[in-house]
C-alpha cells in the first residue's frame, strides 16, 4: 500500500508531467485562461489518460510483446490514443454537450497531447504491474489537472495586475509556468 | 515482418470499426445545412468573422444570427453560395449591429475611477464590476480591444462608440463585455425591445407607457439634431405629432428634476421635434426589415392599430388595416377635437405610416362587412383587434332619450366628421345641423366630457355647464384641460348627480334635475364616494345634454355567426379578454391592445400596447413560443432609481406652453396649444439632467 502512495505522490508532485517533464504544454497554455475551462480540460485529460493507459498496457502485454514487435509501440500507441480521443469527443457531444462546447477546440487537441502518449510510454518503460499502471496513469493525469487548475487560478488574477505590454498574455503565462515549475522542483527532496 | 503488418492492419481495423459504431451510437442531429454552409466558407478558421472558427460561423448562419456574407475570406462568391444553401438572396437577412445601452454622458470620467486596472473583465472580477451602478458601463474598453474590425472606439465621454459602417455584427464585443452593456441587435430586435428591470433607464423612460428613450431624444434636441430626436422617438412611438399634442405625459410626474425643481417639459420637446420634421417639408426616411412573407390583418385604424401596423411593417411583415370609419385615426380623429389635434397634422402623420407599404381599407366594419372567416380565407396569418371603446355608457335616468340628449363619443365623432368635411368655419351651421340648443350641460368629469364642453363653446353655445358628481380634485381629466376650460368660461357644477331630464310637450329638453351630493368614505379607487343629500333636487335650465360618463368597446362583432369568433372571450366590461403580458386573446392567432383590451385609457397606452402586441405577433409568425418579456418593467419603477432628494440642481423655470389667447379661441376650431419656439426648446432641453438608472448630470453651475 505504502508503495502505491509513494508512487502516487511522485507522479503527482515530483515527476509532474507538466512541470517536471514538460509534456502537454499546448493545452496547458490554451485552456488555462478560465478556471471553468481548465477544470473541464483537467477532467477530460484524467479520463483519457486512464483509459489510454489501460488499453496501451494491455496492447503491450498481449500483442506487442508476444509477437515480438515492440518497435511498433510508438506508432500503434499514437493510433490508439487518437481513436480514443475521437471516441471521447463523440461521447461528450452526445452526453455532456455543455462540457463539449466549453472545451471547444481544445478537445481535439488532446489527440496530439504528448502527455497522454508520454504517460503510456512511461508505464511500459517502468514495467509497471496493472495496478501500478492504474495508479501512475491516474496520478499523472491528476498532476496534470492540478497544474492546470493552479495555473488557471493564477492567470485569472494576473489580468488584475499591470503587466508591461510586451509581456502580456502568453508571455507572462510562460514566465509564471516556469516559476511554478521551480516551485514543484522543491518536491524532489520529498522521497 | 508479416506479424507487424498484420498487427498494424488489425489495430487500424479495430479502431475503425469501434469508431464507426461509436459515431452511430453517439450521433447528434445537426442541421445538414451547417456542414454545407461550412464547406462554402474559406475553412481557414481565421476568426476574422468574430466566431470561433468556421463551424461556429456556419452554425450562426443557419440559426439566422449571421449574414451569408459573414466569411470575410471567401468574399462575395462564397456569400452567394452560402445564400443559395440557405435559400435566400445574399444580404437579405437583416444585419445586426452593436450598440451600447449605457451612455452616462459627461459623468463617465468621474464615475468610474479605478486604481490602475486596465480591463473591464478584471474589474468585473474585483468589485462585481460596479462602483455605484451595477448595470452601468465600466468604460475600460474590453469591447474596443475585442473588435477585429476597428468598429468600436472609446468615445470622448468614456463610453464605447459604434461605427455603424464598420460593424459586421459579429458579437465579439458582446462576448468581451462582462456586463452585457454592449449588445448586438438587429433593427427589429431594437424596435421590439421592452424595458426590463436590469436596463439602464431614466425614471421618465420607466414610466412612459410607450417606453420612449426620453433622455436620448432630449439630448439630440440639445445638440441641435432635431431629426435624430424624431428617429429616436419613432423607435417606440410612430404617432409623435399626436402624442406631442394630446399626451398627458405621465413621464413628467416622475422627472427627477421635478424633485428639486419643476419637471422638464418632456412632451413639449417631443412636439417641438415632431413639428420641426413636419414643417421641414420632408420626412425622415424610415427603414423596414426585408419582407418575411407573412400577412397580418389589423382591425381598427386607431392609435393601437396604427402602432401595431407600423411596428409589424418595420420588422418586415405585410400589414393590412381595416377601418370602419371613413378615415384612419380612430379616437385621434373622431374623439379628439380639432382645436387639440388638427386634422391636417394627423393626416400628415398617418400618411407617413401608411407610406411604409401598409394597405388600408376604410368604411369596412368587422362583423358586418367582413369576418374572421374571410380574413383566414384571405391568407392572413394573424389578426390584431384594436377596435377601441366607442360605445357610450348610458345615463339611465328618466328622460335621457328626449330631443337634445347626446352621448359623448357619438357627439364628438359627429362634430369631427362635420369639421373634416369642410364646414369648420360656419360653426352655427354645425350647431343647426346637429340641432343643438343654446345652453348645455355635459355630464361627466373625464377628458371626453371636457372635450365635449370645449367643443360646444366653439360651436357657438352661450352657456356650457359641466356636471360632475365629485369635486374638481377627483376629476379624472387632464389638469391642463380643466384649466383651459376654466379659462374659456365653462361653469362647473360639482357634487351633482343627475336624477331626471325634464322636457316640454314637444319632447324637447328644458331642464336637468340633479341631486346635490356630499363626499363620504373613500371607495376602492381611493376617491371619496359621493353620497346624495336627501331632498336636494335642483333644476338646471338647459336645452342640450351630453353624457360622457365612460365608454366600453362595441362588441357587436361577436354577433357574426361564425364558430370561430364565438371562441373569443370578453370580460364583463366587454373588453377583449387577453393575457396582459403577451396580449394574446383566447384565440391564439388573435392579439389585441388599446381601449378594446384595457377599456378607456391614454393614447400613449394604446401605442405601447400596439407595440407589445406587435412583438407577440412577430414571435407567433416566426413559429416561436409567445412568451412575455422576461423581467418586463411595464410602467413599474426600478426601486433604486426612485430618489427622495437630489443635489446639484439649480432652479430654472420650466418653459411655459404658448397658447392662443382665449378671445381668439372660441370662434373657431383653431389649435389652442402652440409649439415652443426653437430657443425656448433648446433652453428646456438643457434643463434635462440626462438621468440614467441612478446617475445624472448635475447642473453645470453647481458642479
Amino acid at each position: 500500500m505504502g508503495d502505491y502512495i509513494v508512487l502516487a505522490i511522485s507522479c503527482i508532485l515530483i515527476n509532474n508531467i507538466l512541470l517536471a517533464q514538460f509534456l502537454g504544454n499546448c493545452p496547458f497554455l490554451g485552456t488555462s485562461k478560465k478556471m471553468e475551462t481548465a477544470t473541464g480540460m483537467a477532467m477530460a485529460v484524467v479520463f483519457v489518460i486512464v483509459l489510454a493507459g489501460i488499453i496501451t498496457w494491455v496492447t503491450e502485454l498481449y500483442l506487442l510483446k508476444p509477437l515480438d514487435i515492440e518497435f511498433l509501440r510508438t506508432l500503434s500507441f499514437i493510433l490508439i490514443v487518437a481513436s480514443l480521443v475521437q471516441f471521447v469527443e463523440m461521447f461528450l457531444k452526445k452526453s455532456i454537450p455543455a462540457l463539449y462546447t466549453g472545451l471547444g477546440i481544445f478537445l481535439p487537441l488532446i489527440t496530439t497531447n504528448c502527455a497522454v502518449l508520454g504517460v503510456c510510454l512511461i508505464n511500459i518503460k517502468e514495467e509497471y504491474s496493472f495496478l501500478e499502471m492504474l495508479v501512475s496513469s491516474f496520478s499523472y493525469s491528476v498532476g496534470y489537472g492540478l497544474a492546470l487548475v493552479l495555473f488557471a487560478g493564477i492567470r485569472e488574477r494576473i489580468i488584475l495586475a499591470r503587466v508591461p505590454k510586451p509581456l502580456q498574455d502568453t508571455s507572462i503565462g510562460l514566465v509564471t509556468a516556469g516559476m511554478i515549475a521551480i516551485c514543484f522542483f522543491a518536491f524532489k527532496g520529498m522521497v | 515482418m508479416t506479424e507487424a503488418i498484420l498487427f498494424m492492419l488489425g489495430i487500424g481495423g479495430v479502431c475503425g470499426i469501434l469508431l464507426s459504431f461509436a459515431s452511430k451510437i453517439f450521433y447528434v442531429y445537426e442541421d445538414p445545412r451547417v456542414s454545407l454552409v461550412e464547406s462554402n466558407m474559406a475553412g481557414a478558421n481565421c476568426g476574422g468573422c468574430g466566431y470561433a472558427g468556421c463551424s461556429a460561423a456556419a452554425q450562426a448562419v443557419v440559426k439566422g444570427e449571421a449574414l451569408p456574407s459573414v466569411c470575410i475570406v471567401s468574399g462575395a462568391e462564397g456569400a452567394a453560395k452560402v445564400a443559395a444553401v440557405m435559400g435566400m438572396d445574399p444580404g437579405t437577412a437583416e444585419s445586426r449591429q452593436a450598440y451600447s445601452m449605457c451612455d452616462g454622458g459627461v459623468r463617465a470620467a468621474n464615475k468610474y475611477h479605478y486604481l490602475g486596472v486596465t480591463s473591464c473583465g478584471a474589474m468585473a472580477l474585483v468589485f462585481g464590476g460596479q462602483r455605484d451602478c451595477h448595470v452601468g458601463c465600466l468604460g475600460l474598453g474590453d469591447c474596443v480591444k475585442a473588435c477585429n474590425f476597428g468598429a468600436l472606439t472609446m468615445g470622448k465621454e468614456g463610453f464605447p462608440v459604434v461605427d455603424e459602417n464598420k460593424c459586421v455584427g459579429c458579437g465579439a464585443c458582446n462576448k468581451a463585455c462582462p456586463k452585457d452593456i454592449i449588445e448586438v441587435k438587429s433593427m427589429s430586435d431594437k424596435l421590439l425591445k421592452f424595458n426590463q428591470i436590469n436596463d439602464p433607464l431614466a425614471p421618465c423612460s420607466q414610466t412612459c407607457p410607450a417606453e420612449i428613450d426620453i433622455p436620448q431624444y432630449i439630448s439630440h434636441i440639445k445638440n441641435g439634431d432635431y431629426l435624430a430626436a424624431v428617429q429616436t422617438i419613432r423607435m417606440r412611438n410612430p404617432l409623435l405629432l399626436s402624442c406631442g399634442r394630446v399626451c398627458p405625459h405621465p413621464c413628467e410626474n416622475d422627472c427627477r428634476r421635478g424633485i428639486a425643481d419643476e419637471p422638464v417639459s418632456i412632451n413639449q420637446l417631443k412636439r417641438f421635434a415632431a413639428d420641426y420634421e413636419m414643417n421641414s417639408g420632408s420626412r425622415v426616411p424610415i427603414k423596414c426589415a426585408p419582407d418575411t412573407g407573412k400577412k397580418v390583418a389589423i382591425i381598427g385604424g386607431g392609435p393601437a392599430g396604427l402602432s401595431c401596423a407600423y411596428f409589424l411593417r418595420r420588422v418586415g411583415h405585410q400589414v393590412t388595416i381595416f377601418e370602419s370609419m371613413p378615415e384612419l385615426g380612430g379616437m385621434l380623429r373622431y374623439g379628439i377635437p380639432e382645436y387639440r389635434l388638427p386634422k391636417k397634422v394627423l393626416e400628415w402623420e398617418i400618411e407617413g405610416i401608411t407610406k411604409l407599404g401598409i394597405e388600408t381599407h376604410t368604411n369596412v366594419r368587422f362583423g358586418t362587412d367582413f369576418g374572421l372567416g374571410s380574413l383566414v380565407a384571405a391568407g392572413y396569418d394573424a389578426v390584431f383587434i384594436g377596435i377601441g371603446a366607442w360605445k357610450d355608457h348610458a345615463l339611465g335616468i328618466p328622460g335621457d332619450d328626449l330631443k337634445g340628449c347626446f352621448n359623448g363619443i357619438k357627439f364628438l365623432s359627429t362634430v369631427s366628421a362635420l369639421v373634416s368635411s369642410g364646414i369648420s368655419k360656419g360653426d352655427t351651421s354645425i350647431r343647426e345641423k346637429m340641432k343643438l340648443g343654446k345652453r348645455a350641460a355635459v355630464i361627466g368629469g373625464g377628458n371626453t366630457a371636457v372635450d365635449c364642453a370645449r367643443t360646444m363653446l366653439r360651436l357657438g353655445l352661450e352657456k356650457v355647464y359641466m356636471v360632475y358628481r365629485r369635486t374638481r380634485k377627483e376629476m379624472p381629466a387632464n389638469e391642463v384641460e380643466i384649466v383651459a376650460s376654466e379659462h374659456e368660461g365653462i361653469e362647473f357644477v360639482f357634487l351633482a348627480a343627475p336624477s331626471r331630464v325634464v322636457g316640454n310637450e314637444n319632447g324637447e329638453v328644458t331642464h336637468l334635475e340633479y341631486l346635490r351630493m356630499e363626499l363620504g368614505e373613500p371607495d376602492a379607487s381611493g376617491r371619496r364616494r359621493p353620497v346624495p343629500v336627501k331632498g336636494s333636487e335642483t333644476l338646471l335650465a338647459v336645452d342640450t345634454i351630453v353624457t360622457a360618463i365612460g365608454q366600453a368597446p362595441d362588441a357587436s362583432f361577436k354577433e357574426e355567426t361564425s364558430r370561430r369568433i364565438s371562441e373569443l372571450t370578453l370580460t364583463r366590461w366587454s373588453t377583449i379578454d387577453n393575457n396582459p403580458a403577451t396580449l394574446q386573446s383566447s384565440i391564439p392567432y388573435i392579439f389585441t391592445a388599446g381601449d378594446a383590451a384595457t377599456g378607456p385609457a391614454l393614447v400613449v397606452d394604446a401605442i405601447g400596447g400596439g407595440r407589445r402586441a406587435a412583438r407577440s405577433i412577430d414571435l407567433f409568425l416566426k413559429g416561436k413560443k409567445v412568451e412575455p418579456v422576461k423581467d418586463s418593467l411595464q410602467k413599474k419603477r426600478i426601486p433604486e432609481s426612485v430618489f427622495k432628494t437630489i443635489s446639484g440642481v439649480q432652479p430654472i423655470k420650466r418653459a411655459v406652453m404658448p397658447e392662443l389667447p382665449v378671445n381668439r379661441r372660441l370662434d373657431s376650431f383653431v389649435e389652442v396649444d402652440l409649439v415652443l419656439p426653437e430657443d425656448e426648446a433648446l433652453k428646456e432641453a438643457d434643463r434635462c439632467l440626462k438621468c440614467c438608472r441612478i446617475c445624472y448630470n448635475p447642473d453645470k453651475k453647481s458642479a
